[in-house]
């Protein structure tokens, strides 16, 4: 169930990991975000050219935008603008919102259930009710309100997101540290003297990891298609800051006449929630096998 | 009848709050709401004069307790940008955003229960293999890129569909997908997993043993259990949609509560917006209970006594 020290001398992988690592998926999913990094710390080398430029010659004579070519790789924008840039600049935006928003939420969500489970009584039940609350309210028209009427930009969007992802996690967290409560090896901690606070961080704490671990990852995929979606409608990320939603966002209306301005945007969030949903499920079946997936998210 | 009698006072219960919730939020807002209800151009006096009139200059609770009591009797407002009644704007659109509604749960069980099936009798197999990659496609897929991608295949390049709009079944059929397809990832994959779980009971090896055919084991054992969590998931989907609504009825043009959301965005029509939300918290609820409700005529041994 639980992560605990190998006994084994040698330095083999337990078989839950060499199966995790000769998982197709799973190498899919760390190609991608392996370049997904590479992308956000090597965007001004990798990008050539400045994403928020606009270059005469990336529009055609009738101002339209240029298809990709030898000078334009995915081509250019309704601005004239280089979409490779733009789209690897874009993963700045995403990634943040993943580690900084996602693991806010991540936080907030574990500290919900560990409170809310571990000391039960009066806070325990105002804790839950209210997590019960936030379930009555749909995350992305919630988003989307919240967004709309505080002025929109990257760090709201963030905090918005950290302050609405956090709800399965509490819950699943919760229930967890109920069953984590009643074990033996934490009554006995708690027979030999340990303060409460030294339970909760040395023997609760510890069982959690493996949910955090792997709601932490699937959760950055719901919060990098939240960001996309909240940019998209004109709520999130603004221009002329590059955004994969909101490039999508800006060039909607010409979709038809210059696909490429939705298809590699597009592409790109594709495949980033898809890793981190592929490797959150590997790491699942490695670290928590006996858990069930619930839908997290939109 | 005494659970589904606690289950309304819960559902009540938490409307009262979400109504609270919602309230404070309009109250907490930066923005000063006699002011963009008398717009920028407005006067000092006409702006105070407005304020009177929607009861800002009583204190906290005492605005509350109106709202509160105008809520009950269905009166949620006024939009700041266009004169009408949130409660009439809302059920003039509820209509268009039901029906899209439908289309996405019809789309989740037809193409997610077969998928779910198909994964589960070869566990392992390139039919498992392929669906299960599917789901995970949709699962990863945003709406609004799916969306456009869609248009853009069936609308533009082989224009078997129209290019968004409202009014034949032909319209519903892209932005139905649109937003049935996230979820039809995923309860490929709940059935799925319930589908193993059930095939591995001893009953239905017994049942096997006895010569039942395969088909009719699958069917009326296999299934029939392996449906009953997504009876849940479709009464919460009711929720997940409202969220949804607004992505696809703006890329579509759909007429509906999501399309009236993404205008009252872009004149930031506040009023609008929170009406959105307090009305999405009401479907939440009543699809949970509607769900409850249905739960024991799937499934006998669940009794409400």
């Amino acid at each position: 169930m639980t992560l605990s020290p190998s006994p084994r001398p040698a330095v083999r992988l337990a078989p839950r990991w060499q199966r995790f690592f000769r998982d197709p998926s799973v190498i899919f999913a760390l190609i991608v975000i392996a370049c997904l990094l590479i992308a956000v710390v090597a965007a001004p080398w990798l990008a050539f050219k400045d994403p928020n430029a606009s270059f005469p010659e990336g529009l055609s004579d009738a101002g339209a935008p240029v298809a990709p070519s030898a000078a334009f790789a995915l081509g250019t924008d309704l601005l004239g603008r280089d979409l490779l840039s733009r789209v690897i600049w874009g993963a700045q935006v995403s990634l943040f919102i993943g580690l900084v928003a996602n693991g806010a939420a991540v936080l907030i969500g574990v500290l919900v259930g560990l409170l809310a489970g571990f000391y039960g009584g009066w806070l325990g039940a105002l804790l839950m009710r209210f997590t019960d609350l936030m379930t009555a309210f749909p995350v992305l028209l919630l988003a989307i309100a919240l967004t709309a009427i505080l002025k929109p930009s990257l760090w709201i969007v963030a905090l918005v997101i950290a302050l609405l992802n956090w709800v399965g996690l509490a819950r699943v967290v919760n229930s967890q540290v109920l069953t984590l409560k009643t074990r033996e090896y934490v009554t006995a901690a708690h027979s030999l003297g340990a303060s409460s606070g030294r339970v909760l961080l040395r023997h609760v704490l510890p069982g959690l990891v493996p949910t955090m671990i792997v709601w932490g990852t699937l959760g950055i995929s719901t919060s990098v298609m939240l960001e996309a979606t909240l940019s998209f409608l004109g709520v999130g990320v603004q221009p002329p800051t590059a955004s994969w939603g909101g490039i999508i966002n800006e060039s909607q209306t010409y979709f038809t006449l210059a696909p490429w301005l939705v298809v590699f945007p597009g592409l790109a969030i594709l495949l980033t929630a898809l890793a981190f949903n592929l490797l959150g499920e590997g790491l699942r079946e490695a670290l928590d096998p006996s858990s069930r997936s619930s839908r997290v998210g939109l | 009848m005494r659970f589904l009698l606690e289950r309304g006072v819960q559902g009540a219960l938490v409307l009262l709050a979400v109504s609270f919730l919602t309230f404070a939020l309009g109250v907490l807002l930066p923005a000063d709401p006699a002011r963009m209800a008398a717009g920028p151009s407005a006067s000092v006096a006409t702006v105070n004069s407005i304020r009177r009139e929607l009861g800002l200059d009583k204190p906290f609770l005492t605005q509350y307790t109106l709202y509160l009591t105008k809520l009950l009797r269905g009166d949620l407002g006024r939009s700041y940008k266009q004169s009408a009644s949130i409660a009439e704007l809302l059920i003039s659109r509820l209509p268009a955003t039901l029906l899209l509604m439908l289309g996405g749960v019809l789309c989740e069980l037809l193409l997610g229960l077969p998928a779910g099936v198909i994964a589960a009798l070869r566990p392992g197999s390139v039919w498992d293999r392929t669906t299960m990659g599917l789901a995970f496609l949709g699962i990863s897929l945003p709406q609004f890129v799916l969306g456009l991608g869609l248009l853009y295949a069936f609308a533009f390049i082989w224009p078997v569909l129209p290019l968004g709009g409202y009014g034949t079944a032909a319209h519903l059929i892209l932005p139905a997908l649109t937003l049935g397809i996230g979820g039809a990832g995923w309860y490929a994959r709940v059935v799925r997993s319930e589908m193993l779980e059930v095939l591995g009971q001893d009953y239905v090896r017994t049942a096997a043993a006895k010569g039942v055919a395969r088909g009719g084991l699958i069917v009326r054992h296999a299934l029939k259990n392996a449906l009953l969590p997504v009876i849940a998931m479709v009464g919460s989907d009711i929720g997940v949609f409202m969220g949804g609504a607004v992505v696809v009825e703006s890329v579509f043009g759909w007429p509906g509560i999501g399309k009236l959301t993404w205008d009252a965005i872009r004149v930031v029509d506040i009023p609008v917006i929170l009406g959105v939300v307090q009305l999405s918290a009401v479907m939440i609820v009543l699809g949970n209970l509607l769900a409850d409700l249905a739960y024991p005529l799937a499934d006998p041994r669940v009794r409400y006594d």
